[in-house]
């Protein structure tokens, strides 16, 4: 009897599980993914003469934002004016938003048919999650700052020019290294 | 046909907004299948404990590079119509560090950081507007940064035409160093992965 009700209440727990928790697939083969992505960033350069970004709709995000409070402010500053162009097109009417937000359509589909869409903060398991979403915003705050004074982040200038042998990509692909591993020692608590 | 065909003036700007459109949803695809969307497995990079980020990294700059070779090799693209960003040796470098600091610190980069934000992940959304944030300041700074911003300026310039070594030399022994830090970071892994193993025992 206890047997019985033993295995019958395993066989729930199991259906239970198999309900509830949809087991996200694993990531695929790296290398693979390396060609794909590859052939994703030619496809771009036959297409249409320039690789992929990321930071780019970014910066234009800010521009228009500054320019809608502060527009005086914003005319003479050109950094900003540079990303708002002429009065007569939308800033917005850009290459880079657009191919952004086909990044956030492709990763959530990309995501769903995964099942790895999940509410959730990535952490290491010695870091507080404050303190990862501290992490979170000063990273993301020098990693802006750093791709603006670089021209490009490593969508545009690491992936993109490093693929056209760009000099100035390379340089900045490389510094991304030996920053990253240079600081990686002091960051170990929040990921290790 | 030639490429680039937006160049060429196949199609006007208004299509080359819905390819954009298309490019990122394959590109945001090929990100998350990698497992980009993830801020520990992008961290992990730089503890050698997995080097998805370096593998990806340089197997598509690898494939794009061949095929643009190729691809020019034969006559159907005209590499000099691709867009160059200009070498700016000094402002490269330091937003390089930075850069790669920011990395560390934020787990993410701006691609990436955009998928996980697609996949529900809170930290990622808080990145995005730290690197707002960022590139505010970097804004308000212009000014007095705009002549930095502007030295040592090479122009577009390429590996091949710096160094003055042929294309195709220059093609190959990126291929040759690719497979280099391939084959080193499977023996990372491998053996970070033993020594995860001895602690454990």
């Amino acid at each position: 009897m206890n047997g019985l009700t033993h295995k019958l209440s395993h066989i729930f727990e199991h259906g239970d599980h198999a309900h509830i928790h949809v087991k996200e697939k694993p990531f695929s083969n790296p290398y693979f993914v390396g060609v794909g992505l590859g052939l994703v960033l030619l496809a771009a350069f036959v297409i249409m003469g320039r690789g992929l970004g990321a930071s780019g709709a970014l910066s234009t995000t800010v521009a228009v934002s500054v320019n809608k409070i502060a527009p005086e402010h914003a005319a003479k500053n050109s950094f900003y004016t540079e990303y708002l162009g002429d009065e007569n097109s939308n800033p917005f009417k850009d290459w880079l938003v657009f191919q952004i937000i086909g990044v956030l359509f492709g990763g959530f589909i990309s995501g769903i048919l995964s099942h790895r869409v999940k509410k959730g903060i990535e952490k290491g398991p010695r870091i507080s999650t404050k303190m990862r979403l501290v992490y979170a915003f000063i990273g993301g705050g020098l990693l802006g700052w750093g791709a603006k004074l670089a021209r490009g982040c490593m969508s545009g200038q690491a992936l993109a020019g490093g693929a056209v042998l760009n000099l100035g990509s390379w340089i900045f692909m490389m510094m991304v290294f030996a920053g990253g591993y240079a600081a990686a020692y002091f960051l170990r608590r929040q990921w290790i | 046909m030639n490429a680039p065909f937006f160049k060429y003036e196949y199609f006007g700007t208004d299509v080359s907004l819905i390819i954009a459109f298309v490019i990122g949803i394959a590109f945001g695809f090929a990100l998350e299948r990698g497992g980009f969307g993830r801020a520990t497995i992008l961290a992990a990079q730089f503890y050698f404990t997995n080097m998805r980020v370096l593998k990806v990294m340089f197997t598509a700059i690898v494939t794009a590079m061949l095929g643009l070779f190729f691809l020019s090799v034969i006559g159907f693209l005209d590499l000099s119509l691709i867009y160059l960003t200009p070498t700016n040796v000094m402002p490269n470098l330091v937003g390089g560090l930075v850069a790669g600091v920011g990395f560390v610190i934020g787990g993410y980069c701006p691609g990436t950081s955009i998928v996980a934000v697609a996949t529900g992940k809170i930290d990622a959304l808080v990145y995005v507007i730290g690197m707002l944030f960022g590139i505010f300041v970097f804004g308000e700074m212009f000014p007095s940064i705009e002549n930095f911003f502007n030295s040592t300026a090479m122009g577009s310039v390429t590996l091949p035409q710096f160094f003055n070594i042929p294309y195709g030399v220059v093609v190959f022994l990126v291929v040759v160093m690719a497979i280099g830090a391939f084959a080193a970071a499977e023996w990372g892994e491998r053996k970070m992965a033993n020594k995860s193993l001895e602690k454990k025992i």
